[in-house]
């Protein structure tokens, strides 16, 4: 039972990190229709900056900050600011790559592959200007571990969890409450009727960036903070698996990638515990592939009408 | 049926090459681009396919190409080689001259039978799911073969190089060079007879609108099931042959970065067009070695050329349209028929 549980929350830490990734996925999927497959690399690079923006702050490539601040403030800062410094890098990518190709009215195939080419510039550049050497990230909250019974907790564990909960509920308002979300909701149900009620569609679509890469920032920075070694390559799988995650509970749908995250992190961390560690991959792309057989549009999914 | 134009100057081109090669005037590292050129355009030609005339977007090709390659060599070492695992060789060396396309035949197959993986679900899923699907395929099989620890696991799998051998001390050519003459030239001729045929106007259909081919009578099953297992069939075949150029594989060969590679010549050629895809192939295979000095920055260089390149020519080299609609000349080189309206 404890070996369940603690696999439980194994599976819960490790879902949130799809989660969070799925979720920029599928916000920008359900404005744009784009797969953003550069995402993965967004959530790379969120986890760099995250990196250089907390090692500047503890001092560490600077002069000491004179005033000596408690970690947790540095860590709220450091995620802060990251946060706001790889939107910049995700609106960027889209001022840069997608708006003119959109402009033009090219297909949305054509889009994908811009975004694998940006995906491939991120990840190889950070390998050429960084170099191939792995970083650590600073331990900005001191480990405190907590034993309930058998099962063992960390608190960033815990603040994981706890994270991804309140952004996924901040989310959900965001897009079924707010002028924006409805904005949003719009733009996907019709692209081409919405400029003529006036929704001003650019901004929309670059605050929709925004809100992405910045999940992608957070989910990058509690990454390093759970797992403290920093690489290029590091988005390129995860950012594939959430992007899984974001389609298996049906893309375009927050709660969708919500779920599928989690679901995702589950059958990773089960497969990883009750059979040889190798065979996870096998073993989710197998669920993955029997479960889209069955139900191809995923869990919140629903089949668009085709007209004829 | 007489040979046309264009087949008689690719035959003379590949004896061209084949006699330089064989009597050293080119140096191996030009006789392996040329190689690598060859399977490239057997890869994208052949994912242009699905990508470009069915309008499917399949982004595991890689995973096919593992398949062929795998059960090509390993078929190769077991029969034709000793090997620390499979013992000794069951058939002469020598006899691999005649069974080595068997093999890379057998190996197709094989390839073509995993497409089906993609194929089934194909018939229910589509757009992005369908995506996800082909992506999933190439990590099942990267880890399938990553986990057989019989054929080296994640270690890779060598002895190739024993087999390619023994070819050239039975008959002294170049083999490998010969075998990607020879398959680029059917591969190409196939897809060719293959789009013009009435699944490739099938397939032509279901890329712009399913639901309207089905109900005019489009058996869209049944050319989903041919398209995806030709296409990853030749592939196949192409990982057989990059198998037996490099004389090494593993399962690192066959990621992603692969994938995105041969998505990238066909979009770079343009979708739906066989001549663009054979020509993205030959181009972006040289700007890759053009590049190579650059060592790291070419994964970014060549990126960035892309992107540019899709900002101003979103629609590749020559999206939808044939070598022959540019330069209608050449039509009577490449149609042994002539059009008879």
């Amino acid at each position: 039972m404890d070996h369940f549980l603690q696999n439980l929350l194994n599976a819960l830490q490790w879902g949130s990190f799809y989660a969070l990734i799925a979720l920029g996925y599928t916000l920008v999927y359900g404005v744009l229709l784009l797969i953003n497959f550069a995402h993965g690399d967004i959530f790379m690079v969120g986890a760099y900056i995250g990196f250089f923006v907390a090692t500047f702050l503890i001092g560490s490539y600077s002069y000491h900050i004179p005033f000596g601040l408690p970690n947790e403030v540095l860590f709220v800062i450091t995620v802060l600011v990251t946060m706001v410094l790889t939107a910049g890098v995700g609106v960027t990518l889209e001022r840069v790559a997608y708006r003119p190709l959109r402009r033009r009215g090219a297909g949305r195939l054509y889009l994908v592959i811009t975004a694998l080419m940006a995906g491939l510039i991120l990840e190889h550049g950070n390998l050429a200007l960084l170099g191939a050497s792995r970083r650590s990230f600073p331990e900005l909250i001191p480990k405190v571990v907590y034993q309930w019974g058998g099962v063992v907790v960390t608190n960033v564990k815990l603040l994981v969890i706890v994270t991804t909960v309140i952004v996924f509920l901040l989310l959900e308002a965001v897009v079924r409450k707010t002028k924006l979300g409805m904005a949003m909701r719009a733009i996907s149900y019709d692209r081409f009727a919405v400029p003529l009620m006036g929704i001003p569609v650019d901004t929309v679509i670059v605050f929709t960036f925004v809100l992405g890469s910045s999940m992608a920032a957070l989910a990058g920075v509690l990454f390093a903070a759970a797992y403290p070694v920093l690489e290029p390559y590091m988005g390129a799988l995860i950012g594939w698996k959430a992007f899984i995650a974001a389609v298996v509970g049906g893309i375009g749908e927050i709660r969708g990638a919500f779920v599928g995250g989690f679901l995702l992190g589950f059958v990773e961390i089960f497969v990883a515990a009750f059979f040889p560690s190798t065979l996870r991959d096998l073993i989710a792309f197998f669920v993955l592939l029997i479960f889209l057989s069955f139900k191809p549009t995923g869990i919140f999914g629903v089949a668009r009408s085709t007209k004829i | 049926m007489r040979p046309s134009v264009g087949f008689v100057l690719y035959a003379l081109a590949a004896i061209v090459v084949l006699t330089l090669t064989q009597w050293n005037g080119i140096n191996a590292y030009v006789q392996i681009v040329i190689m690598f050129i060859g399977i490239n355009i057997i890869l994208s030609s052949s994912l242009n396919l699905i990508n470009g005339y069915m309008g499917e977007f399949s982004c595991g090709h890689a995973g096919f190409m593992a398949v062929g390659a795998y059960i090509a060599s390993i078929l190769n070492v077991w029969l034709f080689a000793s090997d620390q695992v499979f013992g000794p060789p069951l058939f002469p060396p020598s006899s691999a001259l005649f069974l080595f396309p068997v093999t890379l035949l057998i190996g197709g197959i094989g390839a073509a039978l995993a497409g089906l993986l993609v194929a089934v679900p194909s018939f229910r899923t589509r757009g992005d799911y369908l995506a996800i699907i082909t992506l999933a395929v190439n990590y099942i099989v990267k880890s399938s073969i990553e986990n057989i620890q019989a054929i080296g696991g994640a270690r890779g799998f060598m002895g190739m190089r024993k087999v390619v051998k023994s070819m050239t001390e039975a008959i002294d050519l170049p083999w490998v060079m010969i075998w990607i003459f020879v398959s680029v030239g059917i591969t190409v001729w196939l897809i060719r007879r293959f789009v013009n045929s009435t699944y490739g106007k099938g397939m032509v259909a279901i890329r712009d609108d399913e639901i309207a081919a089905e109900i005019m009578g489009v058996n869209t099953r049944r050319i989903k099931m041919i398209a995806f297992m030709l296409s990853s069939g030749l592939a196949g075949v192409a990982g057989g042959l990059f198998a037996h150029i490099l004389g090494y594989i593993n399962p690192g060969s066959f990621t992603i970065l692969k994938s995105t590679e041969v998505m990238v010549m066909v979009y770079l050629g343009g979708m739906a067009s066989l001549s663009g895809s054979v020509m993205s192939a030959v181009v972006f295979t040289l700007l890759l070695e053009l590049l190579r000095p650059l060592q790291v920055l070419k994964w970014v260089v060549v990126p960035l050329m892309l992107i540019v390149l899709m900002l101003f020519r979103p629609e590749g080299i020559m999206g939808n349209r044939e070598l022959s609609d540019v330069f209608p000349k050449l039509r009577r080189w490449f149609q042994a028929k002539e059009p008879t309206s």
